[in-house]
């Protein structure tokens, strides 16, 4: 019955044959560690984001006169409304967190070297939307810290010569930050964005399988046709979009493998996740930040500003540099730096395992220097924390520039054929 | 491909053509989406002028109008301000008003009409916080000067003519906007001094 009803479908619709080859025959390496956790999880994130989002649309009010009183209602008069909207933003900020250690996952093992340049270009793209997503989300719930921060970052384009006056007024569509701006806001929020964001991710697989996972070795698990003996071969079937072009080695299917792995990987996150929305929803002042829960205010602006926790890295090189251009060039270059990592690179061995000491020490230091950055992004811009803050700005871009010179010639280990046991 | 009977040249003229009216389609259908985010009629309107009463502030003393959404500062300083202006000159970007951040008739060494009366934008040049007004501890910023305005977000300062000091983020001095007297008392911000 079931097979018949298949059939059907199949000959209409290659649905079996799209399952088969993403899926329950799609090559995996058998050497996923923990950092592969993250992808999957990134994934359910989005799905909560775009469920609960949807959710409070339904009670939202879209304006500058009522948006905040909104926002109330949702968390006192709602049903449940409360947890909706911390599940809301509590996984804006996990979605953070997982990202951003799913992008260190990918400069651990050299998940951005040739072939997955483009695999990595889709993902920096996911990034960029999903912060210009954060940062119109955060407008919001128009307290006084939405209204500020974003003052803050649309006069940023205010910096670029000549056209930047008038182009800050049109984004905002008014004189200062008004029911105008929050309006179109919610727009992009709620459709633009988030249909971007969901091609992005479709993609970022699209491109992923077609090049195959990396893993924590870096090996190759596609080797030539032909080149390895039978008794070599993995001996899971896999789909023959793979197998008619390569001989595949240490390597499992997806399904059922990897994705029951990643349940795990999920269940121990919602551990995390929950315990943090249910008992600590502001997230220590750094989710939800306290001028937040004061209507915004035009004349009166919070005595610190700083963005949610996030943005902190690239907002602390914003204003360690004492030029307004220069400052946003530094903002953005510090961006563009990640999107050209692939070819700032010119190593060939993949995986911090195998490379030079330099390596792993430059990859340390920009780790360190990314989280400073990130604290210093949430405190008060005092001299002592500008001197600090410049010192891991030099850190941040000092990781692309060193790399790109000790990587020509770079003395690695031997990486081993296939992927150690 | 190659004995499939086309015309070549005609195929990349009609190809050419096309694309060229289809972009221009484009262009055309982008104007109102762009177009539309810009100011309404309703938020254009919003930016009528505002009066002031001035006669009513202490002299120190700083109030604050609300003009096109923006805070505007009005400081009523005291002589003994308006005399230390000029030493700090040689601390500032721009302590002679070359920038066209004010009016002709607020280019002079107190950035306004009356020395008295400084009408300024409470909008820091930089990324557009609210600089708050410190009198009497300045100095814990700028050493030796014990007025002026302190940009909380990202540590700019100005002194009492809203001229910016230099090693800040902010490049310019504060914005003087548009302004006049109608009578002793009565300051107008939005009107130009000689323009109603």
């Amino acid at each position: 019955m079931f097979a018949n009803f298949m059939a059907w479908i199949d000959k209409r619709l290659p649905v079996t044959d799209c399952w088969n080859k993403h899926l329950a025959q799609y090559p995996a390496p058998k050497n996923f560690n923990f950092w592969y956790f993250f992808g999957s999880l990134a994934m359910l994130v989005l799905v909560n984001q775009i469920l609960t989002g949807v959710w409070l649309t339904m009670s939202y009010e879209p304006s500058g006169d009522g948006a905040f009183a909104s926002i109330e209602y949702i968390m006192r008069d709602v049903d449940y409304g409360w947890l909706l909207r911390y599940m809301h933003s509590t996984g804006a900020s996990f979605f953070f967190i997982v990202v951003y250690l799913h992008m260190f996952r990918g400069m651990m093992y050299g998940s951005y070297q040739k072939p997955r340049e483009l695999l990595w270009i889709f993902g920096m793209l996911i990034f960029l939307v999903l912060m210009a997503e954060a940062f119109m989300g955060y407008l919001l719930p128009w307290g006084n810290m939405s209204y500020w921060g974003a003052q803050v970052i649309i006069s940023l384009f205010g910096a670029i010569p000549v056209i930047g006056d008038d182009l800050t007024q049109w984004i905002r569509g008014d004189y200062v930050i008004s029911g105008a701006t929050l309006n179109r806001f919610f727009a992009l929020h709620v459709i633009a964005m988030p249909l971007v964001l969901v091609i992005l991710v479709f993609l970022h697989i699209l491109a992923l399988h077609e090049v195959g996972s990396n893993n924590p070795d870096g090996t190759e698990i596609k080797k030539k046709k032909g080149s390895v003996k039978p008794e070599e071969l993995s001996k899971f079937k896999f789909h023959k979009h793979y197998t008619d072009k390569y001989d595949i080695v240490d390597a499992i299917p997806f399904h059922p493998y990897y994705s029951v792995k990643d349940i795990m990987g999920v269940a121990f996150f919602l551990f995390i996740f929950c315990w943090v929305m249910f008992f600590a929803p502001e997230g220590g002042g750094f989710f939800i930040e306290a001028p937040n829960f004061e209507p915004a205010n035009g004349l009166k602006t919070p005595e610190h500003i700083v963005p949610v926790w996030y943005f902190g890295p690239f907002y602390t090189i914003l204003r360690v540099v004492p030029d307004k251009l220069l400052g946003a060039v530094a903002m953005f270059g510090a961006i563009i730096m990640l999107f050209a990592l692939p070819w700032f690179d010119r190593g060939t061995v993949k995986s911090m395992k195998f490379r030079c000491t330099w390596h792993k020490v430059n990859l340390f230091q920009f780790t360190v220097s990314f989280i400073v950055l990130a604290i210093l992004g949430t405190k008060a811009a005092t001299p002592l924390n500008n001197m600090i803050g410049t010192v891991a700005s030099f850190g941040y871009f000092g990781f692309f520039i060193a790399l790109w010179f000790y990587s020509k010639n770079e003395t690695t280990k031997p990486v081993p054929e296939r992927v150690s046991k | 491909m190659s004995n499939v009977p086309v015309n070549n040249g005609r195929r990349r003229f009609l190809t050419a053509a096309t694309a060229v009216v289809g972009g221009a389609g484009v262009v055309g259908v982008a104007v109102p989406f762009i177009g539309s985010w810009n100011p309404s009629a309703r938020a254009k309107a919003a930016g009528a002028p505002v009066e002031i009463n001035v006669g009513k502030i202490q002299p120190g003393q700083l109030i604050r109008a609300e003009w096109r959404g923006k805070p505007v500062y009005v400081v009523r300083r005291t002589e003994k301000t308006v005399n230390d202006l000029a030493k700090v000159d040689d601390q500032l970007r721009d302590p002679n008003s070359d920038e066209a951040q004010q009016p002709e008739y607020a280019k002079n060494a107190y950035r306004s009409i009356k020395p008295e009366f400084l009408v300024a934008l409470g909008v820091c040049t930089h990324l557009g916080c609210a600089p708050t007004h410190h009198s009497g501890d300045f100095d814990q910023f700028v050493e030796g000067v014990s007025d002026g305005f302190f940009c909380p977000c990202h540590g700019s300062k100005f002194d009492m003519a809203g001229r910016v000091f230099q090693g800040v983020p902010a490049p310019l001095n504060l914005m003087v906007p548009e302004h006049s007297f109608t009578s002793e008392d009565t300051l107008l911000i939005g009107v130009g001094q000689g323009e109603a």
